[in-house]
């Protein structure tokens, strides 16, 4: 897959063997494995060896790219966000658009890839569990585009906070199931999705949507999304004429992270940065901060951080974006951070609200409020490293889905509810960055010492 | 290597505990397969679910199976979900099981606990062992613990003298079937379907095929589960199975009646002892 003792090419990847981004599981250190019913096994063999022969199949690897090009719109813009970057104390931020693709979101990368498979397998139904309803709106149009059965398990709570989304995987064609145990969120909806899948195995696939569960669905998930740092560093490169140094990332199970971040994992000056959302502060313990918050357990079929109590009892999570709201994390995050090459912070829900703000009002860009976690990462970042750092930003969904949430927290439902965040004040702040950024274009070209320099 | 607390119920006083093969190996001199009942420990609370399990010992169940309650059951259906959900939020904790473990052994049943991982990690793999040993416990059965990820568990138990639980379903192929049994000590527990707990209206007929391919496998002791929940059933699957696994129908009973009236359970533990009794016809006494 990759190889190694590769001398420094055209692309500026440094002469080391490429170790980190060699990793194959079923482990990642410490983390990782199989922890799943023995009936599941004979299906976890089946998908591996179904995958790992797709892989190096000409055939399969031709269909997904001119899927990708023709049906999801790679490759996704970097955008420059001159006035976001503003507010970042200048640091330049280039925004990976994968919330330009079909359906969304990054989630469609993922989904056409194990629809694939599916196909391969001769599978006629798939199922999967949503927790914003990206997922499951990605899965729900394959399932359409590939002519397959389809349900989607979704915890009842967030079918209330994303019913937008529940809607249109309805239009497609899907089975949506309102999940009513537990916390009613993502980690009740995977235990449903799981129930459903050892009972129909034969016949059905669960398209999972993250880098967590048993092996080879960590594995497989990332090299399905790495396509976006494989773009990112190379748009990076023509763009900035060198690697950025820092790519960040939101994380609940942590797919669109390890997308951007494996091609940057041999390249140790680019610093990795993945957002855990914080929701109302880790200290409160209402958070879903796995890595910050959590210790090593297994959940969902695979060992790695979960938030749970002294006897192993998962916590239940929090968050304002439903995306995030999981207890868990994937194997190889939790193994990135144990060696110390990603760094994951908790950006609590205010930051993120007012990140979504923010870009919304600075770049005419409405990010999905998980994409929010990783701007307002950016936006701290950018201020401790200073307006000459380059920052790439995995936007890795639109915030259409989010408007109702929006518009609660902001007070804008017209129910004389005041709403948590202050609108009026983030507009001045976006007012201060669009005034600084035209200044600095229409004085700076010609005059500045630098430029000179 | 019984605790002071099972002694007083422990005839022989401070004997070794009834290990998961003592059993099956009596039942089987018996001319009959052993009924083993679920139920989780800490609903309808601690010592109801005692209490409970006491029960079904009186009622002619040969091996309990005491649940630890999970947050996150993915093996179980809505009824075993529903208790584990109550005995968590009534705050059951892991020592209650050993506990509860402590109380029941010494009653002629083996004691073996049914647990998901995490809280087996959580408690420490060795700590659990040595402390389910000392209570009294014959053992561990582990629904979401294949061998492949047990090598901690497995040397644990052969430390302390336990016996090793793991499952085959009628998915498993013969190399599978032959790994799991090649791990287990104690007996193998035959998934009779594709799902997760729960009553079924007829146990499958694939049920057979898998106990004599996990018997061809090299295993002494194949015991059913899931979807039992009759006499009818018990004897039809007790013809052939070492042991019939009963859990969803006491769960329920235990749901349906009223808090303390254990009549209800113990007339269906009756109803599955009475299908065990005309399991084997033909066979002795």
């Amino acid at each position: 897959m990759s190889t190694p003792q590769n001398p420094t090419g055209p692309t500026g990847r440094p002469s080391v063997a490429e170790e980190l981004r060699a990793q194959t599981g079923p482990y990642f250190g410490d983390f990782g494995g199989r922890f799943l019913p023995e009936a599941l096994v004979p299906a976890l063999d089946e998908l591996t060896e179904v995958y790992e022969k797709a892989l190096v199949d000409p055939e399969f690897v031709a269909e997904l790219q001119r899927l990708a090009a023709e049906y999801t719109g790679r490759p996704s813009l970097l955008s420059e966000a001159p006035r976001f970057s503003e507010l970042a104390g200048g640091a330049r931020i280039l925004l990976k658009r994968e919330d330009l693709n079909h359906t969304g979101s990054h989630k469609i990368n993922n989904v056409l890839g194990q629809a694939l498979l599916t196909r391969r397998m001769g599978k006629t139904r798939v199922i999967a569990e949503t927790g914003a309803g990206q997922h499951g709106v990605a899965t729900a149009t394959a399932a359409a585009l590939f002519g397959l059965d389809c349900t989607i398990y979704m915890g009842e709570e967030d079918t209330q906070r994303q019913a937008l989304n529940v809607a249109r995987m309805r239009l497609l064609g899907a089975e949506v199931v309102p999940v009513t145990h537990g916390s009613r969120t993502l980690k009740d909806a995977i235990n449903e999705a799981f129930r459903d899948w050892v009972t129909n195995v034969a016949t059905t696939h669960y398209l999972l949507g993250t880098v967590a569960g048993p092996h080879p669905f960590p594995v497989m998930v990332r090299n399905f999304h790495r396509i976006i740092g494989e773009e990112a560093r190379s748009q990076v490169l023509e763009r900035a004429g060198r690697l950025p140094d820092a790519a960040v990332a939101c994380v609940g199970g942590g797919s669109n992270a390890m997308g951007l971040f494996h091609a940057f994992l041999d390249d140790p000056e680019v610093r990795l940065l993945g957002c855990e959302a914080g929701g109302d502060g880790v200290a409160t313990g209402r958070h879903s901060a796995t890595i910050g918050g959590g210790r090593p357990g297994v959940l969902h079929g695979a060992r790695s951080m979960v938030m749970q109590d002294e006897d192993g009892q998962t916590i239940e999570s929090h968050s304002v974006s439903a995306g995030l709201d999981y207890p868990s994390v994937g194997p190889e995050h939790a193994w990135l951070a144990d060696i110390g090459r990603a760094e994951y912070r908790a950006v609590d829900d205010d930051a993120a609200m007012e990140a979504f703000a923010l870009l919304s009002m600075t770049e005419g860009i409405m990010p999905a409020l998980e994409s929010a976690h990783a701007l307002a990462g950016a936006l701290e970042l950018g201020r401790e490293l200073g307006p000459d750092a380059v920052i790439v930003v995995c936007l890795s969904g639109r915030g259409d889905k989010d408007v109702h949430t929006a518009s609660s927290w902001f007070g804008l439902l017209g129910d004389e509810e005041p709403g948590r965040g202050d609108l009026q004040a983030l507009r001045a702040r976006a007012r201060e960055a669009l005034a600084a950024t035209e200044a600095r274009t229409v004085a700076a070209r010609p005059t500045t010492p630098e430029e000179m320099a | 290597m019984s605790s002071p607390t099972a002694a007083p119920h422990d005839p022989r006083g401070a004997a070794a505990p009834l290990r998961a093969g003592d059993v099956l190996e009596r039942t089987r001199a018996e001319g009959r397969p052993a009924l083993i009942g679920y139920l989780p420990v800490g609903f309808p609370d601690l010592e109801g679910s005692i209490a409970a399990a006491a029960t079904l010992i009186d009622h002619g169940v040969d091996m309990i199976e005491l649940g630890l309650p999970f947050s996150d059951p993915v093996m179980d259906g809505p009824v075993i979900q529903e208790a584990a959900t109550r005995a968590l939020a009534g705050g059951t904790r892991t020592r209650d099981v050993l506990r509860a473990v402590s109380e029941l052994s010494g009653r002629g049943a083996a004691i073996v606990v049914m647990s998901y991982w995490n809280p087996i990690l959580a408690y420490g793999v060795d700590a659990f062992a040595r402390d389910l040993a000392a209570a009294g416990g014959a053992g561990l059965i582990t629904p979401d613990l294949t061998p492949d990820e047990a090598g901690e568990w497995i040397a644990a138990s052969e430390a302390h003298g336990l016996d090793r639980v793991f499952l085959v379903a009628p998915s498993s192929p013969r190399d599978r079937l032959e790994y799991v049994v090649g791990h287990t000590r104690g007996f193998v527990y035959a998934a009779s379907t594709m799902g997760v707990t729960g009553t079924r209206t007829s146990v499958s007929a694939a049920t057979e095929g898998l106990v004599e391919r996990t018997r061809e496998a090299g295993a002494r002791n194949v015991c059913v589960g899931l979807g039992v929940s009759t006499g009818e059933q018990a004897a039809e699957v007790g013809a052939y199975a070492d042991g019939v696994i009963v859990g969803s129908a006491f769960v329920r009973a235990l749901l349906e009646a009223e808090p303390g009236d254990l009549a209800p359970l113990a007339a269906v533990a009756d109803d599955l002892r009475a299908g065990i009794d005309r399991a084997r016809p033909g066979a002795r006494p």
